[in-house]
This record gives C-alpha cells, sequence and structure tokens, in this order.
C-alpha cells in the first residue's frame, strides 16, 4: 500500500458569483501519496459528504492533463508546484506529511467564479470566436499534399497548438492578462500558408477581443512558468509585431498589401 | 412492431456511396434556412456535424455539459487518424483500409458502412490541413505517416501524441466561425435529459441548465446525438469522468434501437489502479509495444523486485505463445494473456494487478537516448502518475476499457430507428463491428460528422418543407419538462446512506468482473441477478446534498450513474445472448483449442439490437442480419 500523509487543507467555498466566500479548514488525513490531486479533493469530498455536507464543486474531465477543464491554484501557484503538469497530472507524493495546502479557484475579473472553485471561462471561446480559425468551409479541398509546409514551420505551429486553454496563464498574470492564450493561437494559424488569407484580420480582431476581457501584458512571464504546455513567451513577440503590422494593413488599401 | 432496413443501396461495393448521393433528396440552398437541426455533443462528430450543417445553411443548436466545445473527450485520443491516402507508396487503397477494417472488426460490422469510411477518409485528411491542424511533416514539408496497431501499411496521420486534441480543436474552430456568424446557437454546460418525438418522429429534446438547475425544452426538425461511448459503466475506464450513456440511453427509451452493447474494446497498455480512490485509468500509448517486452515473473506470489528476478524465472508469455507476433498481437489477445498472468497469481506491483512492459533490452540495444527520444514523454508521463522511472525499472501495465463498438441502431443515413433521430460517432454501432482498428475513432467521428450526415440527413429534412418545428408549449414538451424537473427534484430530497460515487464504484466491480475481458454463462447469469438489486438499492439509499437549483455535481452525476444501472443490465443480457467470441467479446464457452476467439458466423452473423419494452421489462432482440458480399469470412490467427 502506498504511504499515507496527513494534510491540513484550506479550500475556497463560494456559492456563486455574487455571494461572499471563505475559506473552509479541512484536515485531510490518510490521503495516499499515489493519489492525483483531484483524488485527494475526491476523498475530502466523500468524507464530506459522509458528513452530510455538500462537497466541493470542481471543474475536472479527462484527468490526464489534456482537456483544460480542471485548474486551481495551489498554495499560490496555478496548478501547483511541479512545472509543465495540469493539476490533474499532479499527484500528493510532491507533498509532504504535515503540509499546510491552500486551495483557490483562478482570480480574474474575466474568469467569474461560478461555485466554489469553478469559474467562467467563456471569454476564451470569444477570443477564439473573433478570427481564432481559418475559413474553410467542409468540401472537398485541395489535396492535402499540395502545398507543402516545412517541417520546422509545422512544428512551430504544433508548439503553439498544444495550448490547453485552462486559464492557468491568465491565473497566474498579476495583471490577468490572456496574451499566452492569444497568441498561441496565433501562432498555431499565422504561421502556416493556409492561415495567411485571413492573418491580419485575425490577429487585430482576436486582440481586440482579448483586451475587451482581460488586462494588459507587462511581461513577467509568471504565465509561461504556470502553463502545464510550456508555451513560449515568444509567441507573445510574434502577436505584437503582427498586431503592429495588422493595424496598418488594414487600414491601408486591400491592394497594397 | 421494429423492423430494421439498413437502407443500403444497391450496386457494386465500391459504388454504392455515389449512387446514394445522388439517389437522395435535396434541400435547396435558400430552403436550408427554413430548417433547425439539434446537434447534441461538441466531440468530432458532433463539432464537424454542427460546423457543416451551418456552413450549407442550417439553422444549428449545438448542446455540450462542457463549459467550451473544445473539451470534449476527443481531445484526448492519442494515436492518429487513418486515411487511404498511400502516401507511401505501400500498396494501401481505398479497398484495402476498407478490408482491414472488416477483418478487424471480426465480421461484425456492416460492409456498405465501412466502405464509405473507407472512401470519405482521404476526404478528411484534405479538409483538416485545409483547417490548419498541423500534423507531422517530413524535412521536404510532406505530411508524415506511421503505422499503427499492427497494420501492414502506413497510413497513420498524426500530431505528436495529440492527435484527437489538434482534430478537435480544428473542428471547434470551424464551429467558433459558425457560432461568430450566428448560424450556430451554443448551449453550454446544458445536460440533455430526454428526447421528445412527437407522432414517432424526433422533434426535440429537454435539458437542465447546469448553472441554474432550470429544465427546458429546445426544438427542431431533427436531433443528432455525437454523445459518445458508454465506457463509464466499468467505472474506472480510460474515458473522462463526465463520459455517459445518458443521452443514448434515453433515446433507446423513446424507441431507439440499441445494438451490440456488448462490444467494449479493452485496451492493453493503461496504468494499473494504485488504490481504492482510484478515479480513472490513464492509457499508456500503444506503440510502447514496439520496443517494451512483457512478462511476468514465473513464481506465484513472486515477493522480489523485478531487478532480482534472473532471465530465467521470467515469462515472457505473449512471445511463447504467439512466436510470430509476440509483443505485438492485437489488443484483445495482448488484454486477455495479461488477466490470465494476472488471475494466475502472477501479476506484480503493491495491488499485483499488472504485468511488466520492460525497455531493458531496448535500452541495451539502441541506447538510453534513442529509446528517449521515442517515449520519453510517455516515460515522463509514467513518472509522475507512478513516481517510477521507466529507464531503470519496468514500467506496470494492465488493460481497461477504452472504447465501445456498440451503440444506438442506425441505418446507412445513420439515422436510428425513430424518423428524425440521428447518431454519429461513438454513440452509433456501424462501422467497427467488434473491435476496433487503432486510430479508427477519429477517422469515422469526422467522416459522419463532415461527410456522411450533411448529406443525408437532406433527404429527411426536405419533405418538411414549409413545416414548422414543434413549439415547446406543445404537450410534448411540457409533459417532459415537468417529468424531468420532479425526478430531478426526487433525487436531491434523498437523504440516504452512500454518495453516488460509491455505486458507480459497486456497479463498475460487477460489470469489470463478469462482462469485462472473459465472459461466461455463469458469471453474466450471476451479474443478471446482482444489477437489479444494486440498482434498487441505489435508487432507495443515495444520498444527494445541495440544492436542484443550481450547481450540483451530485445530482449531475446520479442521473447518469441511473442510467448506467439500466444500460449495464442490457449489456450483461447481450453478451449472455451472444454465445460466440468475436473481437472484443470474449466467451469462455467459445474458443479454439489455442485459447483465441472463436466465431460462430451460422448462428451470430447478425447485429443484435434491443427495442425498450418499459422499465420493469426485458428488452426484444432484433436482428440485422450481416451479409458479406465482398470480404470472405476467416477465423483470426497471430500465430
Amino acid at each position: 500500500m502506498s504511504k499515507m500523509l496527513n494534510l491540513k487543507l484550506k479550500i475556497w467555498r463560494q456559492d456563486g458569483p455574487h455571494t461572499q466566500g471563505a475559506f473552509l479548514d479541512v484536515d485531510a488525513h490518510d490521503i495516499p501519496e499515489d493519489a492525483s490531486f483531484l483524488e485527494m479533493l475526491d476523498v475530502v469530498n466523500e468524507r464530506l459528504i459522509a458528513d452530510d455536507v455538500e462537497p466541493i464543486t470542481f471543474g475536472h474531465d479527462c484527468r490526464e492533463g489534456i482537456c483544460g477543464t480542471c485548474g486551481v491554484m495551489i498554495n499560490g501557484q496555478a496548478h501547483g508546484p511541479e512545472k509543465a503538469t495540469a493539476t490533474c497530472q499532479l499527484h500528493m507524493r510532491k507533498f509532504n506529511d504535515g503540509d499546510e495546502i491552500v486551495i483557490e479557484p483562478w482570480q480574474a475579473a474575466a474568469f467569474p467564479v461560478l461555485k466554489d472553485l469553478m469559474v467562467d471561462r467563456r471569454a476564451f471561446d470569444r477570443i477564439i470566436e473573433a478570427g481564432g480559425y481559418i475559413s474553410a468551409p467542409t468540401g472537398t479541398p485541395q489535396d492535402a499534399n499540395a502545398t507543402l509546409i516545412p517541417k520546422e514551420v509545422a512544428d512551430s505551429s504544433m508548439d503553439a497548438a498544444a495550448c490547453i486553454g485552462c486559464g492557468a496563464c491568465v491565473a497566474a498574470c498579476p495583471n490577468s492578462a490572456a496574451q499566452l492564450f492569444t497568441s498561441a493561437k496565433l501562432n498555431h494559424l499565422n504561421v502556416l500558408p493556409q492561415g495567411q488569407s485571413e492573418r491580419w484580420k485575425r490577429t487585430e480582431a482576436m486582440v481586440e477581443t482579448m483586451e475587451d476581457y482581460f488586462g494588459s501584458c507587462t511581461n513577467h512571464g509568471e504565465c509561461h512558468e504556470a502553463c502545464p504546455k510550456e508555451i513560449s513567451l515568444d509567441f507573445i513577440a510574434f502577436m505584437n509585431r503582427d498586431y503592429v503590422k495588422a493595424k496598418i494593413k488594414n487600414r491601408s488599401l486591400a491592394s497594397q498589401q | 412492431m421494429v423492423t430494421l432496413d439498413a437502407k443500403i443501396p444497391d450496386g457494386p461495393i465500391a459504388d454504392k456511396w455515389d449512387n446514394h448521393k445522388f439517389s437522395v433528396k435535396l434541400v435547396n440552398p435558400a430552403n436550408k434556412r427554413k430548417f433547425e437541426v439539434i446537434v447534441v455533443g461538441t466531440g468530432l462528430a458532433g463539432a464537424s456535424a454542427a460546423a457543416s450543417l451551418a456552413e450549407l445553411g442550417y439553422n444549428v443548436k449545438v448542446f455540450t455539459f462542457h463549459d467550451s466545445p473544445r473539451r470534449a473527450h476527443s481531445i484526448a485520443a492519442q494515436g492518429g487518424i487513418n486515411a487511404a491516402k498511400n502516401y507511401r507508396n505501400d500498396g494501401d487503397s481505398v479497398h484495402r483500409l476498407f478490408y482491414d477494417t472488416v477483418k478487424g472488426g471480426d465480421y461484425r460490422s456492416r460492409e456498405a458502412n465501412v466502405h464509405r469510411l473507407a472512401q470519405v477518409s482521404v476526404d478528411i485528411i484534405d479538409q483538416c490541413v485545409a483547417q490548419g491542424v498541423p500534423f507531422a511533416r517530413e524535412y521536404g514539408g510532406l505530411l508524415a505517416n506511421r503505422s499503427f496497431g499492427g497494420a501492414q501499411v502506413s497510413r497513420t496521420f498524426y500530431a505528436r501524441g495529440q492527435t484527437g486534441q489538434q482534430l478537435l480543436l480544428g473542428a471547434y474552430q470551424a464551429l467558433a466561425a459558425q457560432i461568430a456568424a450566428g448560424k450556430v446557437t451554443l448551449y453550454n454546460r446544458s445536460d440533455v435529459l430526454d428526447i421528445v418525438t412527437k407522432d414517432g418522429e424526433a422533434c426535440g429534446i429537454v435539458t437542465r441548465d447546469m448553472l441554474t438547475g432550470e429544465v427546458h425544452g429546445h426544438s427542431a426538425h431533427a436531433v443528432v446525438l455525437a454523445t459518445g461511448g458508454y465506457g463509464n459503466v466499468y467505472y474506472l475506464s480510460t474515458n473522462a469522468m463526465a463520459s455517459n450513456v445518458t443521452a443514448a440511453w434515453r433515446a433507446h427509451r423513446k424507441g431507439a434501437l440499441f445494438a451490440n452493447p456488448c462490444y467494449t474494446q479493452i485496451h492493453p497498455t493503461c496504468i494499473p489502479a494504485a488504490d481504492e480512490f482510484q478515479s480513472k485509468l490513464t492509457l499508456m500509448s500503444e506503440s510502447l509495444r514496439n520496443d517494451g517486452r512483457i512478462w511476468v515473473p514465473r513464481a506465484l506470489d513472486e515477493a522480489r523486485g523485478a531487478g532480482d528476478i534472473p532471465e530465467e524465472e521470467r515469462y515472457y508469455y505473449l512471445e511463447e505463445k504467439y512466436p510470430s507476433f509476440g509483443n505485438l498481437v492485437p489488443r484483445d489477445v495482448a488484454s486477455r494473456n495479461a488477466k490470465t498472468v494476472v488471475d494466475e497469481g502472477r501479476g506484480v506491483g503493491p495491488l499485483k494487478n499488472g504485468v511488466y512492459l520492460d525497455f531493458a533490452a531496448a535500452i541495451e540495444r539502441d541506447g538510453v537516448e534513442a529509446v528517449k527520444e521515442r517515449y520519453g514523454n510517455l516515460f515522463d508521463m509514467y513518472e509522475r502518475i507512478t513516481g517510477e522511472d521507466t529507464y531503470s525499472t519496468p514500467m506496470r501495465i494492465y488493460p481497461a476499457t477504452h472504447y465501445t463498438m456498440g451503440g444506438l441502431w442506425v441505418d446507412y443515413n445513420l439515422m436510428t430507428t425513430v424518423p428524425g433521430l440521428y447518431a454519429l460517432g461513438e454513440a452509433n454501432f456501424s462501422d467497427h463491428g467488434a473491435n476496433r482498428l487503432g486510430a479508427s475513432a477519429l477517422m469515422q467521428g469526422l467522416a459522419d460528422g463532415y461527410f456522411v450526415l450533411p448529406y443525408t440527413i437532406g433527404d429527411y429534412l426536405a419533405p418538411k418543407l414549409g413545416d414548422s418545428p414543434v413549439p415547446t408549449d406543445d404537450p410534448v414538451f411540457t409533459e417532459s419538462v415537468s417529468t424531468i424537473t420532479d425526478k430531478t427534484r426526487q433525487w436531491t430530497e434523498k437523504k440516504g446512506t452512500h454518495g453516488v460515487e460509491h455505486y458507480h464504484r459497486e456497479l463498475g466491480k460487477i460489470v469489470w468482473e463478469y462482462c469485462g475481458m472473459a465472459r461466461n454463462e455463469t458469471g453474466l447469469q450471476k451479474a443478471l441477478s446482482e444489477i437489479p438489486a444494486l440498482r434498487e438499492e441505489f435508487r432507495k439509499n443515495v444520498k444527494v446534498l445541495g440544492s436542484p437549483d443550481g450547481i450540483n455535481t451530485m445530482l449531475e452525476k446520479v442521473n447518469r450513474v441511473d442510467d448506467f444501472m439500466e444500460f449495464a443490465e442490457l449489456k450483461v443480457r447481450d453478451a449472455l445472448h451472444r454465445r460466440e467470441s468475436c473481437g472484443g467479446h470474449f466467451r469462455e464457452e467459445s474458443q479454439t483449442p489455442e485459447g483465441e476467439a472463436l466465431r460462430d458466423d451460422e448462428n451470430f452473423a447478425y447485429v443484435g439490437a434491443w427495442e425498450w419494452n418499459g422499465p420493469d421489462q426485458e428488452q426484444t432482440l432484433h436482428k440485422e442480419d450481416l451479409e458479406f458480399e465482398t470480404v470472405k469470412l476467416t477465423q483470426r490467427s497471430y500465430k
């Protein structure tokens, strides 16, 4: 059997977006160190239910670090202490017996708390809807190999496309900025040949939608540190470059592009 | 009385789809905007269908229980997507992909559907590249391919180990464009709790808003379910936590026949459960079997660690039993053999519930760097979960439920036995027979959504031009809304002894034990008596806390487990009636002298589709005979 940990948890509880929240103190004893962080919360919840206390609400689904549903602040760090790891993939062996763990939801004006540790991230969908796509209606386009895409370009596109949209970047940022998320999608599409026709329109629309919801970037780099997919800060530089170009190009005559 | 008409078009197999596309009725482009279509689910099948229908001009309402369409469980698919492009010049063709899929499915799929799947596979890759899916490329800029799951040609396209994620993001982005254009209305965090019919035809759904608890009716001219599989009936599976059978099951209760529920694919390389609190199992890519050697100690109840067991005391059971395929035998064979050795008492790990997958030989042969290059990310993932280092100690693996081949019965148009109700992707039964080949799930989801439904739905809608959808104040909606509302409230009034997880876990234990990797008459009979007893106790004693009028994750789950409790019984009954072994369904009574699955084509070459007769009645079995005009039936052998 795996080693057991005894932990002191402080878990944020809040009924809804407009109600006052508070910490719940929980003595979590006998937590197996092989459990994942979310399984630890499952155990806590089963015990709360046994005591007729409503369980803690938290977002989660795949528990493989790819769907992006989960994510909490663990002792002030988005997704906790392990690098390049989403909350569901963090395991309790990274903690010590007797530790105090403070668990809070993402905190950002654009991500209102829905209940306890669950937040509303629909602002991310609005950014994608503003232009985070290539218009290619279903049909039978040209053969997939008709356009050569150098491996380096495909790799860079994929590095950016690996973003899981969890929102840790926003939660970790002192300004609640969404530059890392937005730039990842822009880099995914803007470096590809297929993405060129809509590049400038896309960039301007996505950046400006982002600014409607989120704060401004001041180059702290906390987003990259928190990112479970280690999305590169370079993409933010690419986005800023493309945005400046887009502002000029979108305002000049189309014939000059 | 239900009659199963698969509506398979006439003509040679290679011409059926083209002939059918020409013969179906069309809806004029200007008239498409007069139709409303509901799509439930935003995985590969749902998102691709919703986006494609909206692009054609239909008004689409799309529903998901997630916060964003991008989180559907298709996102977790790792390996790749098959397509008969023959880019590698290695002899692949539409016919070969068709043949491999029928054979791989152990001759329990419908030939015409599989051929269409192979045909449109090539269009899927073109479509996805046009959308910007960053598939792996060669240095020259052409698309890369690999061989996958024992296929003898390289036809699998991939995006690192995240192919499902990239394909889903492609479909999600196409959907987002249509949402922005106003052609799709998105209802997120909505749980579908009923399918509404009027005069025998599907006219809408009833949903519970998971934020407010409000129950609403939504109407349309047609309803499309793309709601995934039923793997979570086992409690522990590689499925996401919220994956469920509810929408499909409630469609079944409204008249849609449920086909082949006993077919389940067990994936051989997952990380074994660590303790009682285990909430789900994690799949490790099948590619690991290319270089890893699978073994267990020869001695029963071995106490030594892997490193202390000398070579001659190791039992490389796959290599010994299957000298030509060795560790690369198909998924079902690898899984069953792992079960056998663990049941014998040769299991490894703290709970003796796994087998070793050992890379020592590969490291010695190719060097640490080469192995790291190939599998480094998987070893890292394994280390995060288990705390063990695969470079110095063998990985532990065990099979887990992964994919479900059964589902709602559909005809060639993907319509269920309820007119106007369609089922796509893993939610239907049609293409994989009794076993699915690696890298074919993504192909089927996208084929259904991008290239099949958008053509076939017009045939049903065209005659309805001018009809308005049934209004949501019609009694068929208001009665359903009030029934669902009452039922939801009743759950929250239960102050029983155990939470819902407890009952789900107990159900999973029964289904896994008696209807898992190997099934037999006695065990299945036992399950048939235990499941109803558990269901009754669950309905009486489950404890649901909190209010129905707001976010209540226990309430969401209790609805799903309630449906699993009914579904499990049908699954077991189907397994009991099918007295043959085929693909993922292994009946111990039906095996070759070597212990391989033995089909009974004489008596069981049919689709078993079950009709709901009411809550306390047994379902009625209907049979769709499978005719194999093109592929010759043979016994699989991997010796």
